[in-house]
């Protein structure tokens, strides 16, 4: 999706006539994210006004998230890096570090000083996983259910849905076992410091995927973020999950009979990373961007246009109302006090260990 | 050329027959007076060329773009090079460890293993290590990650106490007099003021190369060696001198291992630069506090000092491995030899299993729906076969992701077919038909989408076949099934082998539709392929289980072209 406006604009004023600054910096840059809304909010918060300080930059952006850390490596082992900034969740993010296709930065100089003058690293926080990932967003995993189809107790806690008796119907989870384990030990008792103990042990995985046998007959597997959406929307299900963003637009935008159960919602995050690998130009363009899109203001001004978090501790109280709809978004926020009485922050370090086992055990399980 | 050719015709065609009249009496000769045999070898040979030289371009373009890149990515099964290239000397010293030995590698073994591992995270190569063994053993990831950070600090230990002697020993000129050749310094030096007067683009003309000081290698061998790996890190990675910036601990853990193990009088008759603190030094070092590699591994992260973890890294070691395709057969390579996987983690031999008999279940269905289809199209007239085919090829043009999903609104329980059935009484609201997510639906939607590729060869084949047959049969008295079955069908079996292969080639390797109406029953192998490609990152098992259905798909059609024979396979007239 080229932006047209800034590629005649780029078009019509040659080099020589650009400031001094942007002389050292390339012209052209791709920006790979997940299309959809979510893009949409960072070119309207990011891009667009980024655009109007340089005209002669040309944006071209590219969907291709769900496979960036595939193509990344292959990239890398072609030789030629075509993308110059990718947006990814954190733990492909931590994975491209691990594998070195993204490169290192330092926060204090890479980033900006929040507004209210904390240092960059004291206002992103812990969100600061790896030292290659740049946090933007904070979203969560969590539950949506049809407001018709729980009769008049509607559920307000995560173990509604392993309780098929109060709440028959299908449900749908993610085809992973990310997130539905920690669900499944929590909702068989365990306590939820001890989850992640609990889920080293091979009896206790057992334990995860007994909890998830109860309901396996009852449940559809997406793998696409848009499937629950579409599965509520037309009454598929009674409750499933599936990212908080997803669940705000059939709610607000689309108005259907959903309403959102953010009980242990696993929060997790969005942010971006450099490729290893580029010329000087093409990063000192980059770097010039994060440091206006991952600003306190800017921040603040995606979620206008999702129900995202700001990654930003500074950003908080500047989130405003939606664009187009005009509600407050505040309440919407998977950060909001009201609905993150009862979270789960997604645990990178585990998950990297654990994930190529768990998943063996997990699809093995699926598919029997 | 041509001439050779010309003469060549005429034999070319037949050549077995003059082979016995040239063993009879002498050689036969061609008209231009030579030997037969040789003019007609030439002739051949020159044929051969000229047809090899005409479909050049074409094998070249096959190679370069598809088999290269089919070969390359097959080879990743087997591959392995990334543990010794990272722990090179680690894996020189575990030759001689036993996996299976109830003891930990030896003091050599963890020495090595400082040095590799100081370098690989040095260049950001250690944490890839870690995901490669993750594969093999869960926790590897971590305690790589994790050790990178510390393997920095192991050396502090020393280099504290050497700079307490003498502070030189943390300051980079010292460490550059006393290693670097006078020569190098010089160039460097040079180097750097053209650079900082922008006389030289440093990313056009690198630093000078390094060289040791001639000597020092036989007086501190491995400071030597540590201290090239430095520079030349410097060298590559920062682009940089190596004289202006301290050298990495791991310098001063060998320095402490050198003076140790030194000539007291060696050191003594040093008379360079740093001679004085090198003296010093030697006479001190027996006093330091120390500690061995080993104890530090395991103080830093005791999974060091697991045995488990090190027969993975033992048994991974070989620049080739069997390791991803005994994963792939649902078998696993550990310390003691090659051992059935654990029975809650096998998945792939069901999976294989799976896609075959459902790839024969589709081409079946469509078989049963496409026969009849390109009967009529290859029998009515012009005009309405006409608007029939493009009914059939109709599907062909629309996007793949919207018919599978067209089938997702059909077959869901609150979808169109189930509110018919409920609407007619069929079924009752609350039994509503499960027809989505499961084997069943794959095989409705991949049946939809492959049908074209079984009419279209079906019909190319039966609009060859004459009518006139047909009729003679019944006039013979044939009654029309026996006409059908005993004159036409037998002419439309080849339509039927090419429409098989083609089908069951394409479901056997599909993997959108199975992911989307698939459920957990009706996804395909080609899931799992593309979950390692695209999530875990375990290449080379994606590529070890591309390489075994590549091998199952070629095994099916030898078995087809023995059973049926590939003759009979035709896709037209």
């Amino acid at each position: 999706m080229k932006n047209t406006s800034a590629f005649l604009a780029s078009t019509a004023l040659a080099v020589a006539f650009s400031p001094a600054m942007a002389q050292e910096m390339s012209n052209e840059m791709t920006i790979v994210s997940w299309g959809g809304a979510y893009e949409r909010s960072q070119q309207e918060a990011y891009s667009i006004p980024y655009n109007a300080m340089y005209p002669e930059l040309t944006i071209t952006w590219d969907q291709s998230s769900n496979e960036a850390v595939a193509k990344l490596r292959a990239m890398n082992e072609a030789g030629n890096i075509t993308w110059d900034l990718v947006d990814v969740v954190a733990a492909d993010g931590i994975r491209l570090c691990d594998e070195g296709l993204v490169i290192e930065y330092d926060p204090e100089e890479l980033l900006a000083e929040g507004d209210d003058g904390s240092s960059a690293e004291d206002d992103f926080g812990d969100l600061i996983v790896s030292d290659c990932f740049i946090p933007q967003i904070v979203y969560s995993t969590t539950f949506g259910y049809r407001t018709d189809m729980v009769g008049d107790t509607p559920p307000t806690e995560v173990c509604a849905v392993f309780d098929l008796e109060a709440y028959p119907g299908k449900r749908a989870l993610e085809k992973r076992p990310i997130n539905n384990m920690e669900w499944a030990l929590y909702c068989d008792g365990v306590a939820k410091d001890d989850i992640y103990d609990v889920l080293e042990t091979s009896e206790g995985q057992d334990r995860a995927l007994a909890k998830l046998d109860t309901i396996k007959d009852q449940v559809i597997w997406w793998s696409a973020g848009a499937d629950t959406p579409q599965l509520l929307a037309d009454g598929e299900v009674v409750m499933g999950s599936t990212y908080n963003g997803r669940l705000f637009s059939v709610i607000e935008e689309q108005d259907q009979p959903v309403a959102m159960l953010w009980d242990m919602q696993v929060f997790d995050m969005d942010g971006w990373v450099i490729p290893a690998g580029l010329s000087d130009e093409k990063l000192a363009r980059v770097k010039d961007f994060v440091f206006f899109a991952t600003d306190t203001q800017r921040l603040a001004d995606q979620a206008k246009w999702i129900s995202y978090g700001p990654a930003r501790n500074s950003s908080a109280p500047l989130v405003s109302t939606h664009a187009d709809l005009g509600i407050d978004m505040a309440p919407h926020m998977p950060t909001d006090p009201a609905n993150a009485a009862n979270t789960l922050l997604y645990n990178y370090e585990f998950w990297a260990d654990y994930r190529d086992d768990i998943d063996a055990k997990f699809q093995s399980w699926l598919v029997q | 050329m041509a001439d050779a050719t010309d003469t060549g015709t005429g034999p070319v065609a037949h050549p077995g027959r003059q082979a016995p009249d040239a063993a009879a009496g002498g050689p036969v000769l061609a008209a231009d007076g030579r030997p037969l045999k040789a003019s007609l070898k030439r002739a051949l040979r020159a044929q051969k060329m000229r047809a090899l030289l005409l479909v050049a371009p074409l094998l070249l373009f096959i190679m370069l773009t598809f088999i290269a890149p089919i070969v390359d990515m097959l080879f990743r099964s087997v591959e392995n090079q990334i543990v010794a290239e990272t722990l090179p000397r680690t894996v020189a010293e575990l030759q001689d460890w036993d996996p299976t030995s109830p003891t930990l590698p030896d003091d050599a073994t963890y020495d090595a293993l400082y040095v590799d591992l100081f370098i690989a995270a040095e260049y950001k190569m250690h944490t890839r290590l870690g995901s490669r063994l993750n594969y093999e053993q869960t926790g590897m990831s971590s305690m790589f990650r994790q050790i990178g950070r510390d393997v920095d600090d192991f050396g502090d230990l020393y280099l504290d106490q050497f700079e307490d002697l003498d502070p030189r020993w943390d300051e980079a000129e010292p460490w550059a007099a006393l290693m670097a050749h006078p020569e190098y310094l010089a160039a460097a030096s040079d180097w750097r003021a053209q650079r900082d007067s922008d006389a030289i683009d440093p990313r056009t003309t690198p630093p000078p190369a390094f060289r040791l000081v001639p000597g020092i290698n036989d007086l501190l061998p491995g400071t030597a060696r540590a201290y090239a790996q430095y520079a030349a890190y410097m060298h590559v990675e920062e682009e940089e001198t190596a004289d202006e910036d301290e050298p990495w601990t791991l310098v001063h853990t060998m320095l402490y291992n050198d003076l140790m193990a030194a000539d007291a009088a060696a050191i003594a008759a040093y008379d360079g630069p740093m001679a004085d603190a090198l003296v010093t030094a030697k006479d001190a070092v027996a006093g330091f506090e120390t500690m061995t590699r080993k104890a530090q591994f395991i103080d830093a992260d005791e999974d060091w000092g697991n045995l488990e973890k090190w027969a993975t890294i033992a048994v991974y070691s070989p620049e080739y491995t069997p390791g991803y395709f005994l994963t792939a057969v649902d078998m696993q390579l550990g310390a003691d030899g090659i051992t059935r996987q654990d029975e809650d983690k096998r998945i792939y031999a069901l999976l294989f299993q799976r896609t075959i008999f459902m790839s024969m279940m589709i081409t079946i269905s469509c078989i049963l729906l496409g026969y009849p289809v390109a009967w009529l199209l290859a029998n009515l007239p012009m005009r309405s076969a006409n608007l029939l085919m493009i009914l059939v090829l109709l599907p062909f043009w629309t996007s793949l992701l919207v018919r599978t999903s067209a089938w997702k609104v059909m077959l869901q329980q609150q979808g169109v077919i189930n509110d018919v059935l409920v609407w007619l009484g069929l079924v009752s609201d609350s039994d509503r038909l499960i027809m989505i997510n499961n084997q069943f639906g794959t095989i409705v939607a991949m049946t939809h989408i492959l049908l074209p590729f079984m009419i279209l060869p079906l019909y190319s084949v039966m609009q060859t076949i004459q009518p006139t047959y047909l009729r003679a049969a019944k006039s013979l008295g044939a009654t029309n099934w026996t006409a059908f079955w005993r004159v036409y069908f037998p002419q439309s079996v080849p339509g039927i082998g090419a429409g098989s292969i083609l089908v069951f080639i394409l479901s056997i390797g599909y993997y959108i539709t199975p992911e989307i109406v698939g459920g957990t029953s009706g996804t395909f192998i080609s899931n799992r392929i593309a979950y390692h490609i695209s999530s875990s990152l375990n290449w080379g098992l994606a590529a070890a289980l591309g390489t075994i259905l590549l091998a199952a798909v070629l095994i099916l059609y030898w078995a087809y072209d023995r059973i049926v024979g590939i003759d009979n396979v035709k896709l037209g007239g």
